[in-house]
């Protein structure tokens, strides 16, 4: 187990620094196209070599690429060019407000799919089952733009119960949260409760459910006892990787409920070309991205004693 | 899926191979699934709607006429906005018509384009496995642990949006996953005694992987596009709603819902009728997939 923990921690530094050079390659190479970002493209030519002698940019690559990846490692991320200010200090409470965001779908995610995929695992091919399995499909299909645009005609312009708005001006309103977590549950829960399925359902054909049914227990008994435990091993690695697709979804809701956070910031950084502020926010993603990936990994082999990486 | 991948092995060897009768043979598989077939009407439907769009748009996509028009109101020179206008007076059925023809030109040349790279990775990594294994997946796992929209976003942004570079970034983060299923299907596969029987006639490797494993490996491999299919148009839909997508002013039905949603408290017909009209293509593709994945499980 020891072992297992030092390899995968070992394999995402490995996965960060690959991480770190495609990063520095997509951005970073052209050193002209740096000066123009950061100095404005009205700046002259003489303005541009100094500003690129004066930050070392006329070092080799590779010196430049180690000085830039130090950086990196202590936290300093340089100067944001469109906010003017250090790129932590608006990474950071951006990145607060994104986890609270994606804190409340996983409180509604969890539980949601997880029933809906048992229920319709437990029983394959019952009403039930066909239903759920229908629905899912259907709120896997309408993608999160499209359904901000028809909660908010529902919720915002036809009932007016809820804020179209999450920015957030007047201190933190829950109110304003209700819709930017339901658009990313709908999207997300189908997955989910298509991976529980499957793996309950796989469960259910077991020769150890079939005994146990088979000898008379009943069957919420069978259900709890023997076979959840089996079943639930799969869909906790599904949900763990779920992290994955909730910070692509969340770029999408931040930006049409103008909610201040990551996903928005990104985005933002990325049109207006503000370099330094995207390779922040590029390498926080990825690993929070890997680093979900790792603790997956363990607590998966951890739960099911039948694997065991050496 | 290696049941999948079986049966579809043992069909092969009844059937003559040819393409449009293996295509026949599949709709007609497809009729026992009632999802599958909701799902091939929908795909089928906008198929139908890009192909003959010349001829079924009542405007041009992009000529301005009457702008805010609500759906259902008269030119005053003569015809119908069915769907009503949008703010600068396009008719939003000629867009939508037409927007058809984009998305179905981009997202398959974009899966397919991305399935080629992926194949010939996994085909190679899953073949000869060592040192290429090690290296073409790790490369793989990389680009993966990206979030999908990040790296489009980086992509996109830093070297421009046009047609050719959403395929590019499209081809660039979805290569690899598909890389890891096809490597997943080879691995199984090379153990196979028709394999082996073909090493021992001396055929090339290539051709080994490409006439002997691949076409045993389409099964998975088809349900998988269904639902890439669908993804990929969800991922251009976003770019375009994000502001990255192809430029104005060819319709996009992505590029129309951001145009127009700060108006969709006054006009919804605007923003929802192209929600409706990319979610619908989505279902379609899931669905069939969906279909699919169940004919082909059942026998």
């Amino acid at each position: 187990m020891a072992i297992l923990i030092v390899k995968r921690f070992l394999l995402m530094i490995l996965t960060m620094v690959a991480v770190s050079i495609i990063l520095f390659l997509l951005l970073e190479i052209d050193i002209e196209s740096i000066a123009i970002k950061v100095l404005g493209p009205y700046s002259t030519e003489e303005q541009r070599l100094l500003w690129l002698e004066n930050n070392g940019y006329n070092e080799p690559v590779v010196l430049r690429y180690f000085t830039w990846f130090g950086n990196f490692l202590v936290g300093d991320f340089g100067m944001s060019t469109a906010y003017k200010l250090p790129v932590g200090d608006v990474l950071w409470p951006r990145l607060w407000n994104t986890t609270i965001l994606a804190f409340w779908v996983f409180v509604f995610l969890v539980p949601v799919s997880l029933v809906l995929g048992i229920l319709s695992g437990m029983r394959e091919g019952s009403k039930l089952d066909r239903t759920i399995s229908v629905v899912s499909i259907l709120t896997t299909s309408v993608p999160e733009f499209a359904s901000t645009v028809f909660f908010s005609g529902v919720f915002v312009f036809s009932l007016q119960w809820l804020p179209g708005t999450s920015n957030m001006f007047d201190g933190f309103d829950w109110k304003q949260l209700i819709l930017p977590v339901l658009v990313l549950l709908v999207y997300d829960f189908g997955y989910v409760t298509r991976m529980t399925r499957a793996s309950m359902a796989e469960v259910m054909t077991t020769a150890y459910v079939r005994t146990a049914v088979l000898k008379g227990l009943p069957y919420r008994q069978v259900i709890l006892k023997h076979a959840l435990r089996n079943a639930l091993i799969a869909p906790f690695t599904v949900l763990m990787l779920q992290v994955n697709w909730l910070l692509s979804g969340v770029i999408v809701v931040e930006f049409f409920y103008a909610y201040k956070g990551f996903g928005a910031l990104l985005l933002d950084a990325a049109l207006r070309q503000d370099v330094f502020l995207i390779e922040a926010c590029t390498m926080v993603a990825v690993f929070v991205v890997v680093a979900t990936q790792m603790i997956s990994d363990i607590a998966y082999t951890y739960l099911n004693p039948r694997i065991r990486f050496t | 899926m290696a049941d999948s991948t079986t049966t579809l092995a043992a069909e092969t060897i009844d059937t003559p191979p040819g393409g449009l009768r293996r295509i026949l043979r599949i709709i007609g598989l497809l009729r026992e699934s009632p999802v599958g077939v909701v799902g091939a009407l929908l795909v089928g439907f906008w198929v139908f709607v890009a192909v003959f769009a010349p001829l079924i748009s009542p405007y041009e996509p992009n000529a301005t006429m009457v702008p805010f028009m609500k759906p259902g109101a008269v030119n005053p020179e003569g015809g119908t906005f069915w769907l009503g206008t949008d703010h600068i007076g396009r008719d939003i059925l000629s867009r939508l018509i037409w927007g058809s023809r984009t998305v179905l030109f981009y997202a398959p040349v974009a899966t397919f384009s991305a399935y080629a790279v992926g194949i010939v990775m996994g085909l190679v990594a899953g073949y000869y496995r060592g040192w290429i294994d090690d290296v073409l997946s790790r490369i793989g796992d990389m680009i993966l642990s990206f979030p999908v929209l990040v790296l489009y976003i980086i992509i996109i942004s830093t070297i421009g949006a046009s047609g050719l570079n959403i395929v590019l970034a499209i081809v660039f983060a979805s290569g690899p996953a598909i890389m890891r299923i096809v490597r997943g299907l080879v691995l199984d596969l090379r153990n196979r005694e028709y394999v082996a029987a073909a090493q021992t006639r001396g055929e090339s490797a290539w051709r080994i992987m490409m006439v002997e494993i691949l076409p045993n490996a389409r099964g998975p491999l088809i349900v998988d596009g269904c639902l890439r299919m669908g993804y990929v148009i969800i991922n251009i839909g976003v770019l375009g709603f994000l502001g990255l997508g192809l430029p104005p002013p060819d319709p996009d039905w992505g590029g129309m819902i951001n145009e127009t949603r700060q108006m969709a408290l006054l006009f919804p017909h605007m923003t929802v009728l192209p929600c409706i009209a990319i979610s619908s293509l989505v279902l379609g593709f899931n669905l069939l997939a969906d279909g699919m994945r169940e004919v082909s499980l059942r026998d």
